[in-house]
């Protein structure tokens, strides 16, 4: 008798056990979607939010990933680094995956190590700053090139130009200066090129013959400049008048179509590195399309790169099998995925592989690139 | 030293020099009048620069000659930029020409802010190309490795206005007005000088001024937006205080000294400080000389 209602007790035991079990891998996955989804910088963050909205749908009407619905929850980080870290601790709380975000590179930083130690995945569609990947978050991803990767482009471009003296002169901004020192820090490690001047210059002088002078005394192959496209046009058509017959390699904010209008003849022959356009390519246009006719207007920034990394975190959670931590992470690194960013996958320090930057250069009034 | 690497630095010091003495003209010519400093000045520049560029554009859209072009596209936004200036002056500072100078001070700043978002709404925000109207003149040949026609088209014009400016100022009727508003304007208003006449003619040739520099620059940099008024404007400014606010002979001085320093500063030592040396070399001259280099130090009377 007493075994008897022993055994019962086991039973339903082990039953109840079974049940939770089972109820446990029936609950919906979690994913955070975190950025900037109020303030000036709302236009970065809410294209990604209608990017996961899209995959995520498209999932669940397949079933979702391992036979589990996707659900997500979307916070707002307002792109200021304290926000994030009180975002980062609640997705933790609400135990999420992974997480889609965040978007500026202060802000996911700030986030990260919170994710780190509570052994969450996050991809980021649009955070380039070079330290994210440096070691220190190896739970951290993104399906943006690395803010170097563009120098390391230029500077490739610089060799097989070859070239072999170069000035390198930058706007004395953030992004123009940060993109000079990156190019100036590579060519110093290869050795192989030498850097004859490094300067800046004041934005909107009336004139740039004194510098330009101090650069053909100094007897160089090439002008490399980091900025944006008003000065670089400036600086073009003086090369030209002055007869200054040498090559102009700038970076991705010259790489526009204002660059060409604006400087007209001057920009012939000007090469400059941006990202390797692939909106043109199915998935993406099947990407825009979708959010065309679910949104009713055009994506914004970062659409494409949060739809991929939406696509590469639910393809890896599926290759997984499982929803563990190590499992993910190692399946990112392994898989290439077929995305809207082209056929991508993760490097082990997490940057994206098939993502990033070429050297184009304007031929005819159009900017084609280097082959 | 390399004296060819020097001469170049200086003629583009002096071609600095000769645009920011272009602006600063009008800046210390309204001050020395009415003692207001006309923060929107700089728009004027801008303003003479976009009319200019319409202008150009559609002659160059005619086919017409080059320099026939230049010549005119000047010449309109001269006329235009002055317009402005004088009508700036009617509605915004001579309501307030018996308040205090702070008053009017603000007011310029409000035109100067009214101006550049005038533009922005009617024009463009975008940088816009303007087109090379300067031609290169076939005896710059041997001299191109150190002068641009351009360069040499700026000189001349800086040299025609001042030289204009000079005798405008010291020998005609209308320069003795000016002179004696500039000294009591009270006084000169009991002799039966028009002064209101005499403060129009200033700001007319004043922004006449600015517009030249405006359409010169403008060819020779190949762009413009609404915004390029604002930092030649502080420049020329700095340039009008260093060589004594007030001065014609002063603002000539101080802007060429302004560019000179620019360009040896960058070309010697660091382009990346040359701001720094502009100002820094400002705040020199006005500890030894608060009233500029040839500015009067008159004792205010109390």
């Amino acid at each position: 008798m007493k075994l008897k209602g022993f055994l019962v007790a086991l039973v339903a035991i082990l039953l109840l056990a079974g049940c939770s079990k089972s109820d446990d891998s029936n609950a919906p996955i979690l994913i955070g979607v975190a950025g900037a989804h109020s303030g000036d910088l709302a236009p970065y963050g809410l294209p990604t939010v209608n990017a996961v909205e899209l995959v995520v749908e498209e999932w669940n009407k397949n079933g979702g990933v391992l036979g589990r619905e996707i659900k997500i929850i979307v916070e707002d980080d307002g792109c200021k680094p304290e926000l994030a870290s009180n975002v980062a601790s609640k997705l933790v709380g609400e135990k999420v995956i992974g997480v889609i975000g965040h978007i500026c590179s202060g802000a996911t930083k700030a986030a990260m190590g919170i994710y780190r130690d509570s052994k969450i995945i996050a991809i980021s569609p649009s955070a380039t700053n070079p330290d994210l990947t440096a070691g220190n978050y190896p739970n951290f991803f993104r399906t943006i090139a690395p803010d170097d990767a563009q120098a390391a482009v230029e500077v490739e471009l610089i060799k097989k130009l070859g070239l072999k003296k170069v000035a390198i002169l930058h706007d004395k901004g953030d992004y123009g200066k940060g993109f000079a020192t990156f190019v100036k820090d590579m060519i110093e490690a290869d050795g192989s090129v030498e850097i004859k001047l490094f300067e800046g210059i004041t934005v909107g002088a009336v004139d740039y013959s004194a510098i330009l002078n101090k650069v053909s005394g100094s007897d160089v192959d090439a002008i490399v400049f980091g900025g944006y496209h008003p000065e670089a046009s400036k600086l073009v058509a003086q090369i030209k008048k002055m007869k200054l017959d040498i090559p102009f390699l700038s970076d991705d904010g010259v790489k526009d179509n204002t660059f060409i209008k604006v400087a007209g003849e001057y920009a012939e022959g000007v090469y400059a590195t941006g990202p390797i356009d692939t909106s043109s390519s199915a998935a993406a246009q099947k990407a825009l399309q979708m959010h065309k006719d679910k949104y009713g207007e055009e994506a914004g920034t970062f659409f494409l790169n949060a739809f991929a990394a939406t696509e590469s975190l639910l393809k890896a959670i599926e290759k997984a099998k499982s929803t563990d931590y190590d499992a993910i992470r190692n399946a990112l690194i392994d898989i290439k995925v077929e995305t809207t960013l082209g056929n991508i996958g993760f490097d082990t320090t997490g940057n994206p592989e098939g993502v990033g930057f070429a050297g184009f250069q304007v031929v005819n009034g159009v900017y084609i690139e280097v082959k | 030293m390399d004296v060819g690497y020097f001469l170049k630095l200086l003629l583009s010091g002096l071609t600095r020099g000769s645009i920011y003495a272009l602006i600063a003209l009008g800046y210390t010519m309204v001050y020395g009048i009415i003692k207001l400093i006309n923060f929107a000045h700089g728009e004027l520049y801008m303003i003479g620069a976009f009319t200019g560029l319409i202008v150009a554009s559609i002659m160059n859209y005619a086919g017409m000659d080059p320099i026939l072009t230049l010549v005119v596209a000047a010449i309109v936004a001269v006329i235009f930029a002055s317009a402005y200036g004088v009508t700036i002056e009617k509605i915004a500072y001579r309501p307030l020409r018996k308040s205090q100078r702070l008053s009017a001070l603000i007011s310029a700043i409000g035109v100067s802010m009214f101006l550049q978002n005038f533009v922005l709404l009617f024009q463009t925000s975008d940088f816009l190309s303007f087109p090379n109207l300067i031609p290169e003149f076939k005896f710059l040949k041997p001299v191109e490795n150190y002068l641009s026609s351009a360069q040499v088209l700026i000189y001349i014009c800086t040299a025609l206005f001042l030289i204009g400016f000079t005798i405008l100022v010291k020998y005609t009727k209308t320069g003795k007005a000016m002179r004696a508003t500039s000294q009591d304007s009270k006084m000169a208003m009991l002799l039966g000088i028009d002064i209101n006449k005499v403060i129009s003619v200033t700001f007319l040739v004043g922004s006449a001024a600015a517009a030249m520099g405006g359409v010169l620059i403008s060819s020779q940099m190949g762009q413009i937006n609404f915004y390029i008024g604002f930092i030649v404007g502080i420049k020329a400014f700095v340039a009008a205080v260093l060589g004594g606010i007030g001065s014609i002979a002063g603002a000539v001085l101080g802007s060429f000294i302004l560019g000179l320093v620019e360009s040896f500063g960058t070309g010697y030592i660091s382009s990346d400080y040359e701001d720094l040396f502009a100002f820094l070399f400002l705040i020199i001259i006005l500890t030894f000389k608060p009233a500029g280099l040839l500015g009067k130090n008159i004792r205010q009377k109390v």
